[in-house]
């Protein structure tokens, strides 16, 4: 069976001006998120037949009468022996407005780790709230995370509508009583659906059991949510990934600084000053594979050309003489602490910002935070495994870095441990 | 105002030359395994991008099992002629005849999981300690969960349950010795979007792809090849198809469908429309639920 699937034009290859939209999702089984999604993948024709084929058996195996949509979000085998999610799991799906990418993540507390690594790329957090229980400690900590990690935008699905009768003073009891809390939170944009995944009310078409809801459908709000404002257009950053030096008779004096645009717009012309050694230079061209380009803004991968030959190499920095990061050794950091073995205050990790790598020495803990209810613990600091916290440490050599609120590129940084080599942290410049 | 906006093959570009950058400057030999196939074909493409106007940094490596199709290594040595690329071929034929490894025998017989054995050996003995991998997030739930930078092992084993969070864009290459990384730079393409942009891009590609007419046999649902490296039931035989294939691996295991598409432009509207994933003609993803998961814990692409 060949279909054509009603949401492309015919003319979907020629389609050119899509863009791309990384939205987290996290929960726990029970709250819905897997029928969500498997239904958002559903409607929007993103599920294949044999996907489908192979969803049904196994609906059948396990004696459910429908075909259970969760099945979909299955990963590993481990996950689908004990009905979790444990680990990030990355989907797919396209209208002709835009390209989806999801990062299902677990909810449980236990795997706050793998939220935060979800959350740290997305434009928008989807966070689902059943409409029987209400909010759980589980919906405050994925709204806390979704803040912290300064995901531009909340959207909170009040799920399992038909349970309540789609009843409109259920959900606008449940938006007042997330307005409240997320009041408190820092969270800029925060829209709310009354949805039914199971059934598919509000998710890709409008539901007919809530007349009174005048928003949109979840898949409108997804492809029409404005994220165009959410790098940053004002603080010129390039950190060096590479040198490019070809050495080839076609290009024997070539020597460009490699790399992925970090912040505002270089144009070719510009003034710039370079990290750390404070030289200062203009920009000869901007080259790429097509050819040169009159500016480069994020997150485009480009090639800078300098006017005169500088040293200049991996984890410097190309910036705007009136417009510098924070060059720094010392660091306030909220964290996330990754690893089983638990933080060492004075001891020493390697840290590593954008290009540049460095070591460094974890001087205090201020406070452990509570995710569950934003308390600031003074007094017990003992910081493991999905822990967040405020940290001070000192680097071995200088860092390039901004408010992570400010950029989320130059203000990331993680921690390594030296002799497991695993990323034991990931850190917010404060 | 300007509208600073990448649309999203522009994005997946720029974050795939970006990670291949980062592999260049983590690593001191890194690889790039090619097989000749769309996915590889376009991750060589970006690295070309990545690198200009120097030439590609590190090698090729194709694990040749022997059984491709001869379109693909006709394929692969022009590309290597004519892009100037310095190519290292693992052979599983070489591997078979000095017993590293045991030829499967039977009617389903198949060199795929002899490949695994044959990558982890030339991995090592080249002292390759980064293999950048054309495998995709979209193709298959194991992969789904697959990190840019995958940390291998000495034994070159993926641990699932146990894998190095990754975040923002901050990659942690960091490894003991005889451990190696696999990289996966267009991890987040989608099927259509390599279709779009090979088709935006007009790369290369090898004939296969397109339909054309060819002996086949259909066997479980999936038309196979007709080749000398295909055993055959009784009462099975060869009949002409217009056919073309989705992806490319051995002609023992690579099913082809039934297709009018003849160009990239219908390629393109074929796959935006096409009820079945790419994988569902691959005889080598249905020996169980989890074929994927288990071949890749023991080091598979």
């Amino acid at each position: 069976m060949r279909g054509v699937n009603p949401l492309l034009p015919r003319n979907y290859s020629m389609q050119q001006h899509s863009d791309l939209l990384r939205f987290t999702t996290a929960g726990s089984v029970d709250d819905g998120k897997s029928t969500l999604i498997g239904r958002l993948l559903y409607d929007s024709k993103a599920i294949h037949q044999d996907q489908y084929e192979a969803m049904e058996r196994s609906s059948k195996r396990r004696g459910e009468e429908v075909v259970n949509l969760a099945l979909l979000t299955d990963g590993l085998k481990a996950e689908r022996e004990q009905g979790i999610t444990i680990d990030v799991a990355y989907r797919y799906f396209s209208t002709p407005k835009r390209k989806f990418i999801i990062a299902d993540t677990p909810g449980h507390i236990q795997y706050t780790r793998n939220m935060v690594t979800g959350a740290s790329t997305a434009n928008a957090a989807l966070i689902l709230i059943d409409a029987r229980k209400g909010m759980l400690e589980q919906t405050r900590r994925h709204a806390i995370i979704a803040s912290l990690l300064q995901i531009p935008h909340l959207l909170i699905c009040i799920n399992k509508m038909d349970l309540v009768d789609y009843s409109k003073e259920a959900y606008e009891k449940l938006c007042d009583e997330f307005g409240a809390f997320a009041a408190k939170l820092d969270v800029k944009d925060v829209a709310y659906i009354p949805i039914s995944a199971l059934h598919g009310d509000n998710i890709v078409h409008r539901s007919e059991n809530m007349s009174w809801y005048e928003g949109p459908t979840l898949l409108y709000y997804l492809e029409n949510v404005h994220i165009a404002s959410d790098y940053n257009f004002i603080d010129c950053r390039f950190p060096v990934q590479l040198v490019i030096r070809p050495n080839t008779d076609d290009f024997h004096d070539y020597r460009g600084y490699a790399g992925r645009v970090a912040g505002g717009v270089f144009k070719k012309g510009d003034k710039v000053m370079l990290l750390p050694s404070g030289f200062t230079s203009v920009i000869k061209a901007i080259d790429t594979y097509e050819g040169e380009v009159e500016e480069a803004f994020p997150p485009m991968s480009v090639t800078l050309r300098l006017e005169n030959e500088l040293d200049l190499s991996r984890g410097d920095m190309i910036v705007r003489e009136n417009n510098m990061p924070r060059v720094t050794q010392d660091l306030d950091l909220m964290i996330c602490w990754f690893d089983s073995r638990p933080l060492r205050v004075r001891g020493k990790y390697v840290i590593q910002h954008t290009s540049r790598t460095a070591r460094c020495l974890i001087k205090e803990v201020r406070y452990k935070m509570d995710v569950n209810t934003l308390h600031r613990n003074l007094e017990d600091k003992e910081i493991g495994m999905n822990d967040v916290a405020r940290i001070s440490l000192r680097t071995t050599s200088p860092l390039f870095v901004d408010p992570y609120s400010r950029n989320r590129t130059t203000g990331s940084v993680i921690l390594i441990d030296e002799a497991s080599n695993q990323t034991v942290a990931a850190g917010m410049v404060l | 105002m300007i509208n600073y906006r990448l649309d999203h093959l522009k994005e997946l570009e720029s974050e795939s030359i970006f990670v291949i950058r980062e592999v260049a400057a983590q690593f001191e030999n890194p690889v790039l395994m090619f097989s000749g196939g769309k996915d590889s074909i376009l991750m060589l493409y970006l690295a070309r991008k990545a690198f200009y106007p120097a030439r590609l940094p590190f090698p090729l490596l194709h694990v040749d099992t022997g059984h491709n199709f001869p379109e693909t290594l006709a394929f692969r040595d022009k590309l290597v002629r004519e892009w100037n690329l310095s190519l290292i071929i693992a052979s599983v034929q070489e591997a078979i005849d000095r017993g590293l490894v045991v030829e499967e025998k039977g009617l389903y017989a198949s060199r795929n999981s002899l490949q695994t054995a044959v990558l982890l050996e030339a991995i090592e003995r080249h002292g390759f300690d980064a293999a950048l991998g054309g495998g995709r997030r979209d193709e298959e739930k194991a992969r789904a969960k697959e990190r840019f930078f995958s940390h291998r092992d000495e034994f070159g084993q993926w641990d699932p349950k146990n894998q190095r969070p990754e975040l923002w864009n901050l990659f942690n290459g960091r490894k003991h010795i005889g451990e190696h990384f696999r990289v996966f730079p267009i991890s987040n393409w989608t099927e259509l979007d390599v279709w779009q942009y090979l088709h935006r891009e007009k790369v290369p590609l090898p004939s296969l792809y397109f339909a054309h007419e060819r002996a086949c046999i259909e066997r479980d649902g999936v038309l196979l090849a007709d080749s000398a490296f295909l055993s055959k039931k009784e009462g099975e035989k060869a009949e002409i198809r217009k056919v073309r294939f989705r992806t490319i691996g051995d002609m023992t295991c690579t099913g082809a469908v039934l297709s009018e598409a003849d160009t990239l432009e219908k390629i393109v509207e074929e796959v935006a429309t096409t009820r079945l994933t790419e994988r569902g003609a691959r005889a080598d993803d249905k020996r169980s639920e989890t074929s994927m998961e288990d071949r890749k814990k023991e080091g598979y692409f």
